[in-house]
């Protein structure tokens, strides 16, 4: 059954997942005064700011030096405090190996918050727009891996991962997009949401693609009687198997939507679960193993295929192939 | 430009004669001193106009940079040749500080690399100006940049093959200051050095400010010319407004034997030229509002 939505959406006000993360932060640190953050000289951008403001001395200054943040991140961690650290998900990448050995394979407790990921990024170009992260970080082991779908969302997220031990992902953005959950809307790490009932096709989605998701699941049903059950995949790792299976029982089929590589992200990650457990036609939509361009981020969803036209279209596609 | 091979051969050990495979191009006059400075402005001006026309990117560095890519591309110390990008004999350049892009695009399109019409569409859908460096868009874009640190460890892979080849090339590599905090550019200076690559030279737009502030305040540098020799390369400080001191500093640099790269350190203000940008680091990542482009635009102008 679906969950609780929220209901005005039109009213209010757009926000971008990075600044869920800040507010998250904020409440975090007012809760546990063992939370610290850490930033690349990027405090401004990342949202970090909101905490270093209020709280000055839960603040470390990494400077332009991502493999040191993350590296000192994991020190903190072993005096026993919670810490965030937080960049661009281009230049989290930077630092690759440290978070490999360093974290996940000492298994330490240390979130990292990666703002500024997929073609949203938008100006700043190909470099900015992190589209591989996804397949790194959900193929290390100990990580849980987080994509949030909008920022009221994020916000839950940022306070559960303080919350539960082990490293964290947090997947962000920088473009504002409508806050399509509201505080009753449940949120549980590990656990996937029914967002819109249907059983004709499923459309399991993460990030800001969950609410093309939703508009395409209304178009689907306006204009061609296609009831779309969508699915909020925010949690990538560990996966919800039972939802993903239940969901490709009950429809069917599947349609994946992500604003990430299709190669590795989560489609792949739902695949998998699908290929060994419940083999029914899938369409991913995602990025088809090209780089980013600089443009606008609304503009860029439109010219690499990432809209609820998109999706209702693999929709349809993927109802036919249904035995 | 003025390069002299039999310098070059004895600038780099172990090399009979290096080469640069063909003749070097007649190039346009070298400007002089007061030129430089009038073609820095017209850079600025460029770079206003583009973020503006962006509304977004990055015009404090580019700003603070203006005089030393002058000097570069119109004061004759790049040896290059817009007519012929690829030409294997150029000296190479590579924008590791990517993101002050509006600069260098500016004194490309100056320098007639592409048409500088095109420099209104920097950061839209389908430009070739991409906000940060991309190989493949525009000539003479050697590796795609935007991640700091990473240019100048190409840089010196770039460097020890023009030497191992026996070619006469010099790399430059543009660095930030706030860029210098990467862990990978003392790899590249250590390595450097280590492989005595006295045809690598490095400047950087020692502007004091990165995006949340002074580089003291975010991370301290200091002693950056100390750190440099410390790494094995000759450091030389000059006034990166000033086109005699720079013209002096890269010559001198082109010069350099005795086994060491060459850091300029080039003392800048970020945002120059523009009295209310002038040292404040919201101009670092943050274009101008359309009146104040125009009155920046104004102010400049005056000066070019
Ligand atoms: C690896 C990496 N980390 C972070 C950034 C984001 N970033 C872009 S420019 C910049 C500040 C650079 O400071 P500086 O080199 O002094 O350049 P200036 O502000 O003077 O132009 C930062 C943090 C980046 N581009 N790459
Ligand atoms: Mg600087």
């Amino acid at each position: 059954m679906a969950v609780a939505l929220n209901a005005n959406v039109s009213s209010t006000p757009a926000e971008a997942t990075r600044d869920g993360f800040g507010k998250g932060l904020v409440e975090l640190a007012e809760k546990n005064p063992r939370v610290v953050a850490l930033s690349g000289d990027l405090n401004d951008s990342t949202r970090v700011d909101w905490l270093r403001e209020k709280f000055p001395e839960k603040f470390v200054q990494a400077g332009i030096a991502e493999q040191n943040m993350v590296g000192m991140a994991a020190g903190l961690s072993l005096s026993g405090r919670v810490p965030f650290a937080a960049t661009f998900g281009p230049f989290m990448l930077r630092a690759a190996d440290h978070i490999r050995v360093s974290i996940a394979f000492s298994n330490l407790n240390v979130k990292l918050a990666a703002t500024h990921c997929g073609l949203t990024t938008g100006e700043d170009g190909g470099n900015a727009q992190v589209l591989e992260d996804l397949a790194f970080f959900r193929a290390l082991p100990n990580f849980t891996v987080i994509a949030p779908c909008d920022s009221l969302e994020a916000k839950k997220a940022t306070i559960a991962a303080g919350e539960a031990a082990g490293p964290h992902y947090l997947r962000l953005g920088r473009e504002k997009t409508p806050t399509i959950t509201s505080e009753e809307t449940p949120f549980k790490i590990g656990r996937a949401e029914i967002f819109r009932d249907g059983g004709d096709v499923a459309i399991i989605a993460c990030g800001i693609m969950v609410g093309e998701a939703l508009k395409a699941a209304e178009s689907l049903a306006r204009e061609r009687k296609i009831e779309a059950e969508v699915i909020n995949l925010h949690t990538i790792k560990p996966i919800d198997e039972k939802a993903i299976v239940a969901a490709a029982r009950k429809c069917g089929c599947v349609v994946t939507a992500e604003e990430h590589q299709v190669h590795a992200g989560m489609g792949s990650a739902v695949a998998e679960v699908l290929g060994e457990k419940m083999p029914v036609p899938l369409r991913m939509v995602g990025v088809r193993d090209k780089f980013g361009t600089s443009g606008k981020g609304m503009e860029l969803l439109k010219a690499y295929g990432l809209t609820a036209e998109k999706i209702a279209q693999a929709a349809e596609e993927v109802v036919k192939l249904k035995k | 430009m003025q390069k002299s091979a039999a310098a070059d051969a004895a600038a780099i050990p172990g090399i009979a004669s290096p080469s640069r495979n063909s003749a070097i191009p007649a190039q346009a006059r070298p400007a002089d001193a007061a030129a430089i400075s009038k073609i820095a402005n017209q850079l600025r001006i460029s770079s206003i106009r583009m973020t503006t026309a962006a509304n977004s990117g990055h015009p404090g560095g580019s700003l603070s940079s203006a005089d030393a890519f002058a000097t570069l591309y119109f004061g004759g110390v790049l040896a290059h040749d817009p007519a012929n990008p690829s030409w294997e004999g150029r000296d190479r350049f590579i924008l590791s500080n990517g993101h002050i892009c509006p600069v260098w695009y500016s004194a490309l399109g100056k320098a007639g690399y592409f048409p500088e019409s095109e420099l209104a569409t920097f950061r839209q859908l389908g430009s070739r100006l991409q906000g940060h460096p991309q190989k493949g868009t525009l000539p003479s874009i050697e590796v795609s940049t935007g991640s700091l640190g990473q240019g100048f460890c190409v840089a010196a892979g770039l460097a020890l093959g023009l030497k191992m080849d026996g070619k006469a090339s010099k790399v430059f590599v543009s660095l930030g200051d706030g860029e210098v905090e990467e862990g990978c550019v003392w790899e590249a200076a250590m390595a450097s050095s280590h492989y005595k690559l006295e045809n690598l030279i490095a400047f950087v737009d020692r502007n004091g400010l990165q995006q949340n502030g002074p580089t003291e305040k975010v991370m301290g540098i200091e002693p950056l010319a100390d750190k440099w020799r410390a790494f094995g390369w000759n450091a030389i400080e000059a006034d990166g407004h000033d086109a005699r001191q720079i013209l002096g500093a890269f010559n001198r640099a082109k010069t350099a034997a005795g086994g060491r790269p060459t850091v300029i350190i080039f003392k800048t203000v970020m945002g120059k030229g523009v009295p209310f940008m002038e040292n404040d680091h919201q101009w670092h990542g943050k274009a101008l509002p359309k009146e104040k482009a125009e009155e920046a635009v104004r102010i400049l102008e005056k000066g070019a």
